[in-house]
């Protein structure tokens, strides 16, 4: 009954973007990047965002940001619409959503103080200043496992893991409510990956915050997310809890992703696994039919005229695959 | 160096490999002492983090170190010659003949400009003076045995015409083409995705299993590691620090490192276990030492929470733990 309102809300969001006319002026039909998503986000919780290259999950992260505006659809942060935000309501708005990105080189200003990166935001979000900001400063850094002793630092002078809490302190100086992290332990030594996963997740206990979590690394996923979407060509084709969805897969799309993931120890070495065939076509004229039939190894006539919409199964998650309940376990050893 | 087989025994020895960077005083050891052997038939993993040297090992064995770096010390010995005592000629004659390198970035390994059937015949027509004709069979033989769908049609594309799993084939096709007896795959599948991945990690598989060609693996990939290898060399800062056959090394490792390495990656067969909330991943506190950092003793010394005061002192030597496994720590391989 009294659930809490969910803190971010993607309501059959698409994006599609125009294609170059060809030599003779006629119109190509426009790219379906991302294809009537729709989720929501409850405080407190992560939701793993896993795909290949080109699946869209880029695309939807940057207009979760409001750096791009969806096609078509809905994104609501707070239960506010994201794209209708009057000028006055953005700063508020960035208040409550923030960002961190995977290369923790690119992403910091290297002409900037630690210090100044971590206390800009409050600075222009007129939260603090002088000896407030200051102690805040301090604290945000001591938070994330950075002492004061380095804040006086430039960016080159921290290792990546270091950069990367700079850049997490920078994206909660605000005091958001979601953060949006597209790969953020992809570019760090597998050393230090367990040290900001760790620090994540910590954050998140103490602080309530949701996650979304974009990563093509499913181990990663599967360490920080509550739920977990798997996308495909633009679109979500299964969604629900994470051990659920990883452990008992029941999109073939999930289930080949997964059995392609190298193993965890040697001994589970299943030689001749059953290889997802293919890659992942463009996105350009996608028929009918279901968008993954082309290379699924379960697909059916009905696969390759009518496009299934994703329906419950077991009743916590949704899966767009007419033939989801067909679906092999994952072999044992794999995966669960 | 006792625990390093003959090197008849093997098909590659490399012995005691120091590698440094700038002149004189102000040289910096960015390998030292690296010691491995690889059989016949054989995957070795090199397993390392960025500044371990992996790359650096690589680059050293097929003569492609760059100016600024010189092998300062060591052998390696390929079928017992020594590659660092070859004329550049001789290298040249050697290099995708004997020894091949698969890179990790198709794209940027591949000539842009060139078809890959002219790619593929290069060296074959260079390095076994074959006719064109014969060249071009072999080609696509080669696309063949690589899996490449529709092999006639690609001899005569470009590069970028490819997806970046069909180049990494096409790389693969290279490396083969003259049958060497090793190939250096450095980071193979990094730039792929997971599906790619592991079409990338069986072909591999097959070719070895195949043609009995030996692989010298280079990744920071464990789970690369547990797919493919049969026996791993961890290196840490320019330095190897265990040793062992691949389930050995994951089933006990001895260097507190490795054992961290392997404690820190996140599992999917683990994470999704029965019931408990998030299991906290085993952190390795501190970071990499750049390779300007000068350390006395063991390079792991400042991260270890095993490390004795002799650690930091002196640099442990590696040491037989149990056999075909060698490890270097005073605290964990003591004598």
């Amino acid at each position: 009954m009294n659930a809490p309102a969910p803190a971010l809300i993607l309501d059959a969001v698409s994006k599609e973007f125009a294609q170059r006319r060809s030599l003779f002026g006629r119109p190509a039909a426009p790219v379906r990047a991302v294809d009537t998503v729709s989720f929501v986000v409850n405080p407190g919780e992560t939701l793993g965002l896993v795909g290949e290259s080109g699946c869209g999950k880029s695309t939807l992260a940057r207009m979760i940001l409001r750096m791009t505006r969806p096609t078509t659809g809905h994104v609501l942060v707070e239960g506010k619409r994201v794209d209708a935000l009057l000028p006055s309501e953005v700063l508020a708005y960035r208040r409550q959503i923030q960002m961190i990105f995977q290369d923790p080189y690119a992403s910091l200003n290297p002409r900037i103080r630690a210090g100044d990166l971590i206390g800009e935001p409050m600075a222009i979000h007129g939260l603090a200043r002088g000896a407030e900001l200051e102690t805040r400063v301090a604290d945000l850094a001591a938070q994330v496992g950075l002492s004061a002793a380095m804040l006086g630092r430039y960016p080159h002078e921290f290792s990546g893991g270091q950069r990367q809490r700079i850049a997490i302190a920078r994206a909660l100086a605000v005091s958001p409510r979601i953060i949006v992290a597209d790969e953020p332990v992809s570019a760090l030594d597998v050393s230090v990956r367990a040290q900001v996963l760790n620090l994540m997740a910590d954050l998140q206990t103490s602080r309530g915050l949701s996650y979304v979590f974009i990563s093509h690394d499913i181990g990663t996923v599967a360490y920080l997310s509550h739920r977990v979407a798997v996308m495909y060509l633009g679109a979500i084709v299964e969604i629900g809890p994470a051990r659920d969805v990883l452990r008992r897969p029941r999109h073939p799309y999930t289930r080949l992703l997964l059995e392609a993931v190298p193993v965890a120890h040697p001994r589970l070495r299943v030689r001749r696994r059953e290889v997802l065939p293919g890659e992942v076509p463009n996105g350009v004229g996608l028929g009918a039919g279901c968008r993954f039939a082309p290379r699924c190894p379960m697909a059916q006539e009905r696969c390759r005229v009518e496009a299934p919409t994703p329906r419950a199964i077991d009743g916590t998650r949704l899966v767009a695959c007419h033939f989801a309940e067909d679906t092999p376990d994952l072999p044992k050893g794999l995966a669960a | 160096m006792a625990d390093v087989e003959s090197p008849m025994a093997g098909l590659l020895a490399v012995e005691d490999l120091t590698v440094a960077f700038g002149r004189g005083s102000s040289a910096a050891a960015a390998l030292r002492d690296v010691s491995f052997a690889l059989r016949r038939g054989e995957t070795l993993a090199l397993v390392g983090e960025s500044g371990s040297g992996k790359s650096l090992t690589a680059l050293s064995i097929m003569g492609l170190l760059p100016t600024e770096g010189q092998v300062s010390a060591g052998r390696v010995l390929l079928g017992g010659d020594d590659l660092l005592r070859k004329s550049r000629d001789d290298m040249i004659r050697t290099r995708g003949s004997r020894v091949s390198m698969v890179f990790q970035e198709p794209m940027t390994s591949l000539n842009p400009v060139l078809t890959i059937g002219r790619q593929l015949t290069e060296g074959l027509q260079f390095h076994r003076k074959v006719s064109r004709a014969a060249a071009d069979a072999r080609a696509l033989d080669l696309l063949r045995l690589v899996g490449m769908t529709n092999p006639e049609a690609r001899l005569k594309q470009y590069p970028h015409q490819l997806s970046g799993g069909m180049r990494q084939r096409v790389m693969i096709a290279m490396a083969l083409a003259c049958e060497p007896d090793l190939i250096i795959a450095d980071e193979p599948t990094t730039a792929l995705d997971v599906s790619i991945q592991a079409q990338i990690i069986d072909l591999l598989l097959d070719i070895k299993e195949r043609l009995g060609t030996s692989i010298l693996l280079i990744t920071h990939d464990l789970g690369v590691v547990a797919e493919m290898a049969d026996r791993i060399a961890v290196l840490y800062a320019g330095r190897v620090v265990e040793i062992a056959d691949c389930l050995q090394l994951f089933d006990a490792p001895r260097h507190p490192y490795t054992e961290g390495l392997l404690a820190a990656v996140p599992r999917l067969d683990l994470l999704v276990a029965d019931g408990a909330d998030r299991i906290r991943l085993a952190e390795l506190p501190g970071s990499v030492p750049s390779p300007g950092e000068r350390l006395s003793g063991c390079p792991f010394a400042p991260r270890c929470s095993l490390a004795i005061e002799r650690c930091s002192a002196e640099m442990p030597p590696m040491r037989t733990v149990a056999e075909g496994h060698t490890a270097a720590c005073w605290v964990r391989a003591a004598a």
